[in-house]
């Protein structure tokens, strides 16, 4: 477990977890339930953008959904800006690997579908064309999901999350299936976004590239139980160079960390320090 | 088969021979797909072919002194040949003479057959098998009894189909949605749905004051049964990350609900709404045969009743054209909704 430095002043868009623990029970089939997140603590301050990176099965979008809401911790608490999560709210978006957009709902309508939720789109219709422009996707409002690629597809859910202004943009694994150029394309894009709304992010993904290059803070994440192995703030200044000695340290540090460095990536380290 | 071949390469013929050097104006007129001539003029040959029949092979049977079946046979021939001189000038028009003159005259030489096997050899029995004469002259003098029959049938069936409906979506959903309905609904769903509507009718027809009424609720419980199934399953199978989404987009019950539960279980509830008018039908039939006295339904075992089977036929080409253009009507409707969908059923 690491401490967790902590700002007298809570901010309105901060997010704390508390020694958050969450419990599986055992499901039939499975003889024994599973414990996904054994006393996770974490401190996000406003407008950070952090990152999880972990093996699969280390908790990650277990603690997203518990930040989302959409579970409660068995265990401890989670509170954004002071105030403890009970219910999923617009003001945690979230977007998973697979868009999940509305397939029977246009470009336009699946942006709009927040506003609808919270019944506010006659007051900020307005602002539907200013997140396909902000998203690049202006020609396509009456295009249906099964038209868009990967990208184009990604691009709408990130604009339908963040058009309700959430405090904490939740992203699980949100490139994962974009082959890679259209990731890094698309990292300069929520890095971009995230610069524009300043709102809290928290990145789950299992590229270390991607986490390097994006977040401000690392928190790796080991499996079975879910915990915290460590926290590795990133001090580089954007944009970053994706083939620096210094980014290709700290990649071969957090490698190290999560016992995957062979000799080569080892090898590979020590040549660029 | 040289026609076959040439249906199914048309494009890589005209390809080869637009590649020689100096032909590269044939580039702008788009390959025109030749239709062979046998496929064109199917139509008029097979009504001639009918007509020779009627006309030229002499009759054992009786037959009715009216002359309408002549009078169709000719309108085919004319429309036919119409239809094969406009051919070159319009496109919409060859897309469906290309894919309608082999089967419409296979139909009207079958027609002829049909003469051939009942009025001239007299091979099948009468009253049972008139000839087309009988059928189609009967249809003609009978016009306004049978136009009133489909039109009542037509009310009858719609206003079933739709109280099933509505009803059904609302316990579809509400089963779909809620546990505890689900929890009481569903046994009661298996055990009563899969009773045939038409097996309720001697309780129908203790409990409702007229015929008409019990047969408008037994079509509606012949299509609640199948639109609820489906709906519930379709709601109760929506995909949870649309749902899960929906919430963080700060949706409430009813949102995710009417917008996100029912859209997503909306190809599901198409099946059901399939599947009960396929058994809308019989019930209506049914129906009409046991307690209504409208109705074509009706009119078949009315006309059986007086032995006149060129009645029946008619009635029964009359219901076959109208189930089909309902089918079709739900089909256009679906078509409509799903337009999201991918790969949907061609009807």
């Amino acid at each position: 477990m690491v401490a967790v430095s902590e700002p007298a002043a809570i901010e309105a868009s901060s997010l704390r977890v508390r020694g958050a623990s969450k419990y599986f029970a055992a499901v039939n089939g499975a003889a024994v339930g599973a414990l996904a997140l054994d006393r996770v603590s974490l401190f996000v301050s406003a407008g950070e953008l952090v990152s999880i990176v972990g093996p699969s099965g280390c908790g990650k979008s277990t603690l997203l959904r518990l930040v989302a809401g959409l579970i409660l911790p068995t265990e401890g608490e989670v509170l954004v800006g002071g105030e403890q999560i009970t219910a999923p709210s617009a003001e945690r978006g979230l977007v998973f690997q697979d868009p999940n957009l509305f397939p029977w709902l246009t470009v336009r309508r699946n942006i709009e579908a927040g506003l609808v939720a919270r019944g506010v789109l006659k007051q900020q219709r307005g602002e539907v064309d200013e997140f396909m422009r902000l998203v690049g996707l202006e020609g396509f409002a009456d295009a249906f999901p099964h038209h868009l690629s990967g990208g184009m597809a990604q691009r709408v859910a990130l604009a339908r999350a963040m058009i309700n202004h959430p405090k904490v943009l939740l992203l699980d694994e949100p490139l994962g299936a974009l082959d890679a150029f259209t990731r890094m394309r698309m990292q300069d894009e929520v890095l971009r976004l995230w610069r524009v709304h300043r709102s809290t992010m928290l990145l789950v993904t299992h590229d270390i590239d991607e986490a390097v290059y994006m977040s401000d803070r690392i928190v790796i994440m080991t499996p079975r139980p879910g915990r915290i192995e460590q926290i590795i703030p990133v001090k580089m200044n954007r944009p970053r160079d994706r083939s620096s000695p210094d980014f290709l340290r700290l990649r071969s540090d957090i490698l190290e960390t999560m016992h995957f460095a062979g000799r080569s990536l080892g090898g590979n380290g020590s040549e660029s320090s | 088969m040289s026609s076959i071949v040439e249906e199914l390469q048309p494009r890589t013929g005209i390809d080869s021979k637009v590649q020689r050097p100096g032909a590269e104006t044939a580039f702008v007129t788009p390959p025109v797909v030749k239709t062979p001539a046998q496929k064109l003029l199917a139509i008029p040959v097979g009504a001639c072919i009918a007509l020779a029949i009627h006309f030229f092979v002499p009759k054992r049977e009786p037959v009715p002194p009216s002359h309408y079946y002549p009078i169709l046979l000719f309108v085919m021939l004319g429309l036919g040949l119409l239809g094969a001189a406009l051919y070159p000038f319009f496109e919409g028009l060859r897309k469906r003479m290309r894919h309608l003159c082999p089967l419409l005259g296979v139909v009207t030489m079958t027609a002829g057959i049909w003469e051939l096997v009942t009025s001239c050899l007299g091979l099948l029995p009468l009253p049972y098998f008139p000839g087309p004469e009988g059928v189609f002259g009967s249809m003609v003098s009978d016009y306004k009894l049978l136009f009133d029959s489909t039109w009542h049938s037509l009310i009858l069936l719609v206003s079933g189909y739709a109280l099933g409906v509505m009803v059904a979506l609302i316990t579809g959903v509400t089963i779909g949605w809620f546990a505890h309905a689900r929890y009481w609904g569903m046994p009661l769903l298996k055990v009563v749905g899969p009773i045939p509507a038409t097996a309720w009718i001697p309780l129908a027809m203790v409990l409702s004051p007229s015929t008409l009424f019990s047969a408008i609720g037994l079509i509606a419980l012949a299509v609640w049964f199948p639109v609820t199934m489906l709906t519930a399953s379709g709601i109760n199978n929506t995909r949870a990350s649309y749902l899960d989404v929906a919430r963080t987009l700060g949706a409430g019950q009813t949102y995710l609900i009417f917008r996100v539960a029912i859209p997503a279980a909306l190809p599901n509830i198409f099946i059901g709404l399939f599947m009960g008018l396929g058994t809308s039908f019989l019930t209506l039939v049914v129906a009409e045969n046991v307690g209504v006295k409208s109705g074509l339904g009706w009119y078949v075992s009315w006309a059986q009743g007086w032995a006149e089977y060129g009645k029946v036929y008619g009635a029964l080409i009359i219901m076959a054209g109208f189930f089909s253009s309902i089918m079709t009507v739900l089909f256009k409707v679906r078509d409509r909704v799903l337009v999201w969908q991918k790969g949907v059923i061609k009807w």
